[in-house]
């Protein structure tokens, strides 16, 4: 394999996968030309006139789908560790005696571990999406056939867009649907909130079946995915484990420490002026970010702010601003939990977003680069304040990049993050991976204090009589080197070769994950 | 060295451990060190672990032995406490000890009449408590080795409390160590006084002689380690009879800066339960206030053991403040800025704090020996008390 050095300075390879690929060039310097994708041309007439498309199982739909060896399956992860359809998708595949599959998940979840037996029989060659959990063990000591490739959810729409990945069959797994295909996820017994992430598919892939355990008469309104992209709807018992699809409810952090960061990047965002009228944010659903969001309400309230619209990962927490008049809008682009849920089908205020929206690079401009804050996480951070979100200190794969690249498009973007988790420093020289380029993180949020990139002179001066402790980034690191005993060594790892790719959102290679070695 | 037994073992294991290791040293009569070391942080410390390792066991005279190190992302100087237990418990009679170097950060000392708003109490054998504990900025920092240590990991607290007090930075709070009851307690001392220990809180104190009798085996150590720093002690009491003692107790040692009052051990020690409203010991909070301040020195009220119920916390720490109380027990970090904030001076508080303060400033300089503000004449306490609370608003 080919590596070259791109301009992050890390090594890429040059083919992946039979494919060519493009070194990264730098952030906003590489601007694809030519058409976009085209997807088939189609015609009614070759369906129903009464639109009832449901046919008998999956196997019948994948066949009547033409499912060859080689070919491209992508999935979505609104049912998240509870999805069931997966799982049950690749067992029809084994069945039929389909080889080679290039599957193409939005994210991947522990469950689906039950398909690393399809990984070692060939079934699936590889993944492209993300790689967590045992998924990402697996990979990084090289086991799976071919090359992952790890893109954000913007990423993944652009690839779409730009014919770099090329869907041959799209199973989307629907809470509920109707016969003609229309669906949604904010209702049914397996209902996820969102299914926006598979928009992309519905619209680009050769065949859409939609998967569903709530069959409704026609029309399944208000739709997510319109009926008139799908080609077959199947009906099953169960999509998955509903307690495993959303959260009955999502809890902030207990930790102490935590709540310390939480209540600084709160603090940061007030006193550096970003909390006025008509702002808006960016909040996960991870601990941390939802005790941000408790704290920045207290603040809200206290100074009489009213935000325009909130981004979210939507929770609880978000709904209760929204409901408490403290936002005009949720900007919704998954929902975590079963008030999000329930939010998103009562309120007009709780918006669908898709990745289109959102994040896509392709677009006329996204939502992503107009939100003011952004507060995401991060595995590791290094001095120059480039992050890593997809491997841990050791090497291995461990989690997706999710939307978090998109989101460093925002006009602050805050890493909240610890500085240590038991022994393993979070501030550290070189990142193991690069999924975030420094020039776009503007502030690491640690319960030390903030470490503010010195390109962010304005944030620098703003923050300069605050009561939280401004580090500078390389002393932090001196401090946290000293509590775990020396800098951590470096996982030793096989240079020739590239387990899995991290592309930008623009599609270029960004950074390689190469073999651990035992 | 005496061999007692065989194998020995130290330290937590298991999947649910963290920041913790757990250590199993097996003598043999040959075929030198043998390690075995399972690590969450292989890659990044297993070859310091090891080396580390390695070296405690040249150091403590291990030649032939087994040894199985399961790490759940140990720091340094848990690493060390919870090998060197290994080793004592193998060796009752080994009196070396492996220490770290000092944190020079760690060097500081405190002043008798300091602020003592709060103090975070930490289980005593608890690790990954105490390297962010003072991040959250409380006045003072309790290792606890009483009752929040099990009876059978008292010989581990030791350990770890005296690692700790070397090699953890609490930024600036007071370190404080609460010892075990006398005369157990004195056991603990030469694990805490050579490692400038600020503050030693004496639990379920009864009486005068307690406290000297700690104060001579504090000033034995103290002169056997060169101890130049001070060490003040805060006796707690938590009985009928130790409230009955208080003024005696408060004043038998002039390292005493504080008394402070267990109302757990109280309550039961009366009969009665502990309430929210806290008749049942209004007592004894007054006795002990009373007490402590005709001997010149701090009164601190108990824990507020709700963890989740702040506004609780904050009218408990109000009532107390108003009851003569400088310092409230916390026993976890988020109840320490609700409870500076309750304990702040009022801004009415703070305007005649200065004004009095003004007043007697004004009449130093002229000479005079009376203090006035309008036709009100003031009197020292009450001066002090106003200086006191211009020092606490710069405390803030």
């Amino acid at each position: 394999m080919k590596l070259i050095k791109n301009a992050a300075g890390r090594l890429v390879p040059t083919e992946v996968n039979g494919l060519q690929q493009i070194p990264f060039k730098g952030v906003n310097k590489y601007k694809p030309t030519g058409l976009k994708a085209k997807p088939k041309i189609k015609t009614c007439i070759d369906y129903p006139t009464d639109g009832n498309k449901v046919v008998k199982d999956l196997k019948t739909a994948l066949k009547k789908a033409g499912l060859k060896d080689g070919m491209t399956i992508s999935t979505h992860h609104h049912l998240r560790n509870g999805d069931a359809v997966t799982n049950m998708l690749f067992d029809v595949v084994k069945e039929m005696g389909i080889k080679n599959i290039r599957w193409f998940p939005s994210a991947s979840f522990p469950v689906h571990s039950h398909l690393i037996k399809y990984l070692e029989d060939g079934t699936i060659h590889h993944i492209e999406g993300s790689m967590n959990g045992p998924l990402g063990k697996f990979t990084t000591e090289g086991k799976m056939k071919g090359v992952g490739v790890l893109r954000s959810h913007g990423g993944r729409y652009q690839s779409i867009q730009d014919g770099e990945v090329h869907i041959d069959i799209a199973v989307i797994a629907a809470p509920t649907a109707d016969p003609f295909g229309n669906s949604t996820g904010d209702r049914g017994k397996s209902a996820c909130g969102l299914i926006g992430f598979a928009l992309g598919d519905s619209e680009y892939a050769d065949k859409v079946i939609v998967v569903t355990d709530n069959l409704v008469p026609f029309p399944c309104v208000p739709w997510q995915i319109q009926g008139n992209n799908v080609d077959y709807v199947v009906e099953v018992e169960t999509l998955g484990d509903p307690a495993k699809i959303v959260s009955g409810t999502t809890e902030v952090t207990k930790s102490p420490d935590r709540l310390l960061i939480a209540e600084y990047v709160a603090q940061f965002l007030d006193e550096a002026g970003i909390m006025k009228n008509g702002f808006s944010f960016q909040a996960g659903a991870g601990g941390t970010t939802l005790a941000f969001a408790v704290y920045l309400k207290e603040r809200m309230k206290k100074k009489n702010v009213k935000a325009r619209f909130i981004r979210g990962g939507s929770t609880k927490y978000l709904v209760q601003m929204l409901e408490e008049g403290l936002t005009d809008y949720i900007l919704d682009g998954q929902t975590f939990d079963l008030e999000g849920v329930r939010s998103m089908r009562e309120n007009a205020g709780h918006v669908n977003t898709s990745p289109f929206t959102s994040y896509n690079f392709h677009g006329k401009g996204n939502f992503a680069s107009i939100v003011d804050a952004a507060v995401l996480g991060a595995t590791e951070v290094d001095v120059n304040f480039n992050a890593n979100v997809v491997t841990h200190s050791d090497g291995y794969l461990l989690h997706g990049i999710g939307g978090w690249q998109n989101c460093l498009y925002s006009k602050c973007t805050i890493l909240a993050i610890p500085t240590f988790r038991d022994r393993i420093p979070v501030i550290v020289d070189e990142v193991t991976t690069l999924c975030g380029p420094g020039e776009l993180i503007d502030v690491i949020a640690t319960e030390r204090g903030l470490c503010i990139n010195p390109k962010r002179k304005d944030l620098l001066k703003a923050m300069k009589d605050s009561s939280i402790p401004i580090i500078d980034i390389k002393e932090l690191k001196k401090e946290i080197d000293i509590i775990c005993g020396g800098a951590p060594a470096k996982p030793k790892v096989n240079k020739e070769k590239v387990v899995a790719i991290i592309k930008w959102v623009d599609g270029t290679v960004l950074d390689s994950v190469f073999q651990v070695e035992k | 060295m005496v061999k007692t037994n065989k194998k020995a073992s130290a330290g937590k294991r298991g999947d649910s451990v963290r920041s913790d290791c757990y250590f199993e040293i097996e003598l043999k009569s040959s075929g030198g060190i043998k390690l075995d070391i399972k690590s969450k942080v292989q890659s990044m410390y297993g070859e310091s672990i090891k080396e580390m390792i390695l070296d405690m066991s040249k150091f403590f005279g291990l030649k032939d032995a087994k040894i199985l190190c399961e790490d759940s992302g140990a720091l340094p100087f848990v690493m060390a406490a919870r090998f060197e237990l290994a080793v004592k418990r193998l060796f009752p009679d080994n009196k070396k000890e492996y220490l770290l170097p000092f944190n020079k950060k760690n060097l500081y000392s405190t002043k008798k009449d300091q602020l003592r708003r709060s103090r975070l109490y930490l289980p005593g054998n608890e690790p990954k408590f105490f390297v962010n504990a003072g991040l959250h900025s409380p006045d003072g920092i309790i290792l606890d080795l009483e009752d929040s240590v099990a009876p059978t990991e008292k010989d581990a607290a030791q350990l770890l409390v005296r690692n700790a007090l070397r090699s953890v930075d609490f930024y600036n709070a007071e370190r404080m160590v609460r010892i075990n009851q006398l005369p157990k307690g004195l056991d603990d001392l030469k694990y805490i006084i050579p490692h400038n220990v600020n503050l030693i809180l004496v639990p379920k104190c009864e009486s005068a002689e307690q406290i000297q009798q700690l104060e001579k085996e504090v000033e034995k150590l103290r002169k056997q380690h060169k101890v130049q720093n001070p060490i003040y002690f805060m006796p707690i009491i938590e009985s009928a009879l130790g409230v009955i003692k208080a003024f005696e107790i408060a004043s038998a040692s002039t390292n005493n800066c504080a008394l402070a009052i267990g109302l757990e051990d109280y309550t039961a020690d009366i009969g009665t339960q502990r309430t929210n409203e806290g008749r049942e010991s209004i007592f004894a909070r007054q006795m002990l206030i009373n007490a402590a301040k005709a001997a010149g020195i701090q009164a601190i009220d108990t824990v507020f053991s709700d963890v989740s119920d702040m506004e609780a916390l904050r009218q408990s720490v109000l009532e107390a403040k108003s009851l003569g109380f400088e310092g409230k027990g916390c026993i976890h970090p988020r109840q320490i800025q609700v409870v500076h904030e309750a304990f702040a001076p009022t801004s009415e508080e703070i305007e005649k704090a200065k004004k009095i303060v003004d007043a007697f400033n004004e009449a130093e300089k002229k000479g005079l020996g009376v203090v006035s503000l309008g036709s009100k004449m003031i009197d020292p306490p009450v001066v002090k008390r106003a200086q006191r609370i211009l020092s606490l608003i710069k405390g803030n």
